[in-house]
């Protein structure tokens, strides 16, 4: 029995392709059903819908044998309780600062960075040298340069609409984000017949994209 | 602090209540005679030392893990221990210096700083064994016999085995002539076993193509005793001292016939102070590792005497969590309170006692009797003698 953590929305409408590639189609919409554990034509593999973010706790506690998370949440968690043998560039994006281009970095205090990176963007400053306050929030991240609560944000920009809605601009490129199979580590080395045979089969579905 | 939070405990520290504390009590006891069965003598370390000793070989690894404070005598920074394996280390070196294999075995809780593993606990019950002065792979093989009696004791069955070596990847590297940074990167992405980001950083460092596919062929190799073989293949022009670490691993297999082992020549846990071969148990239901342990050659060097070493360590309270009901064959023996005990009376109590059942005396005037002190059996006068009923 093969457990896959998923999450709703782009990351699953993009993952199910490829799980397809591979030979695995989910009998239920998580969109329409309320069920959490979906069955699959393969009665040996079940997929199980959480939040993204949720998703490196399950694999890495072995509660999902396998699962599909963007770059940007395993920078944040932390990746090496994990495998992450395969790229599936999907949901790619770009993980970045923004705020307003011609507003000048305070002179005096510390930078104020808005963002649900908080690790990620302590790092990337850090790294520049630059020592930032870094403010937790969990969404709209674009709103807080607007009322002052920041100087700049750290979020994952795809087409930059909301930014530019907002009046402000993607400034430093931080990471090239797209999703990744996680896997197990226990799982990898125990069910290491099926695991391996589904990392194959969605590598050469990903290679066959081009 | 609310009466209502008094009995909270600080996060990741547990207490044993009776029920669990009888089985890990029990095992304990077993898993120390089985050691002793096989030679290794028991020693108990210290709780606390200086952390200059306590930090060495496997060193940073450990140095977040370790709480410290402040020697009120001497003003030196104590540790309380993370991990036994260095101080028994230190006995080994420094205070038995002996030439011959020494075999040590030790048990003792251990405080981490900050909660590791999925039950979140930072005082683990810690159990090993370790085996020091012979480098072959026969010492290896004892050592990973020796953990798979533990689980045996512990009634475990099902595990499986996951052996790696450090000096596969370990000598590809260094042909690899790679900067520090470099390897950091390299080193992180291989763990994670990022396949596609490990073959950008080979391509991007110029790395010569044939060390790169070997490289990234360590990320698949990974699987059951037939991986030895595809290794063979995809090493076939490795440095010497990596086909002389794969060859380690195929003695192994020949070494322990029954064992089913498994391998992945990817795997790099300790890396830092590991100098061979790396093992590690799994079971079904548990998404991390329940034991591991592996070759540390050079940790008896900063105590002046390098010494070779292999080992394994696990932890007691998730050994006993995963332990088999028991039933143990004791009664239960409640004998009433008695205002003047006769001494036919002691004497029955104490010849119970010493057959090995449990004879609790009521005391006069006490809240419950015989079946809610949880007793089995009853001591009652029949004919003016005392005899056990079963209830």
């Amino acid at each position: 029995m093969l457990k896959i953590a998923l999450s709703k929305g782009r990351i699953f409408d993009e993952t199910l392709p490829l799980l397809a590639q591979a030979g695995i189609v989910p009998l239920d919409n998580p969109e329409k059903s309320r069920k959490l554990i979906l069955d699959t034509n393969d009665p040996e593999v079940k997929l199980v819908i959480i939040r993204a973010t949720d998703v490196p706790t399950y694999v890495e506690y072995g509660a999902a044998d396998l699962g599909v998370a963007g770059k940007d949440v395993l920078m944040e968690y932390g990746s090496e309780g994990l495998y992450e043998p395969v790229d599936l560039k999907i949901a790619q994006c770009r993980l970045m600062t923004a705020g307003f281009v011609d507003k000048p970095a305070p002179t005096h205090g510390r930078l104020r960075i808005a963002t649900k990176y908080v690790n990620t963007a302590q790092r990337f400053f850090a790294e520049k040298g630059i020592q930032v306050e870094v403010i937790k929030l969990y969404g709209s991240m674009e709103l807080a340069p607007l009322v002052g609560l920041a100087d700049c944000i750290v979020d994952v920009v795809d087409t930059g609409n909301t930014l530019r809605a907002n009046g402000l601009a993607p400034l430093e490129h931080i990471a090239h984000i797209s999703s990744r199979l996680v896997v197990n580590k226990a799982a990898m080395k125990m069910k290491h017949a099926q695991v391996k045979l589904l990392i194959q089969q969605l590598q050469a579905a990903v290679d066959s994209r081009g | 602090m609310s009466y209502q939070d008094r009995w909270l405990l600080p996060a990741g520290i547990t207490e044993v209540l009776p029920t669990e504390a009888v089985r890990l009590e029990h095992l304990r006891r077993r898993l120390v005679d089985l050691y002793t069965r096989w030679g290794y003598e028991f020693v108990i370390t210290p709780m606390i030392e200086y952390l200059d000793s306590l930090l060495v070989g496997t060193g940073h690894d450990l140095d977040l893990q370790t709480f410290k404070l402040t020697d009120q005598l001497t003003g030196r920074m104590m540790g309380v221990r993370a991990d036994i394996t260095p101080q028994v280390a230190r006995i080994d070196a420094h205070n038995l210096k002996r030439e011959q294999p020494t075999r040590l075995c030790y048990m003792g809780t251990v405080l981490h700083t900050r909660p590791d593993g999925f039950a979140g606990s930072r005082s683990l019950y810690q159990v090993g064994a370790e085996l020091y002065g012979h480098a072959g792979i026969a010492s290896d093989a004892e050592i990973l016999s020796l953990m798979l009696a533990t689980f045996e004791a512990a009634g475990i069955t099902a595990l499986h085995v996951d052996v790696g070596h450090v000096g596969i990847y370990r000598g590809l590297v260094a042909k690899a002539a790679l900067s520090e940074a470099q390897q950091a990167e390299l080193f992180e992405a291989m763990q994670r076993k990022a396949r596609a980001e490990i073959a950008n950083l080979l391509q991007q460092w110029q790395v010569e193509t044939g060390l790169q596919q070997m490289l990234l062929s360590l990320v698949a190799l990974n699987g059951d005793v037939q991986v030895l073989n595809e290794a063979a293949k995809a090493l076939e022009n490795a440095p010497e001292e990596v086909k002389a670490a794969l060859q380690s691993l195929v003695q192994l297999t020949q070494l322990l016939p029954d064992a089913v082992l498994h391998f992945d020549l990817a795997e790099l846990r300790g890396y830092n102070y590991h100098t061979g071969i790396v093992f590690a148990a799994y079971i079904i239901g548990q998404g991390q590792a329940i034991a591991q342990g592996g070759r540390y050659d050079d940790i008896g060097k900063v105590f002046g005497r390098a010494r070779a070493a292999t080992g394994f360590s696990t932890d007691l309270r998730s050994l006993t969590a995963l332990m088999p009901d028991f039933e143990s064959d004791a009664c239960k023996v409640f004998a009433p309170a008695q205002v003047e005990p006769s001494e036919a009376f002691t004497a029955t109590v104490n010849a119970l006692r010493a057959e090995g059942e449990i004879v609790i005396c009521g005391l006069a005037g006490q809240t419950g009797e015989a079946a809610a002190m949880g007793c089995t059996h009853e001591l009652q006068k029949i004919e003016g003698n005392w005899q056990v009923i079963s209830l």
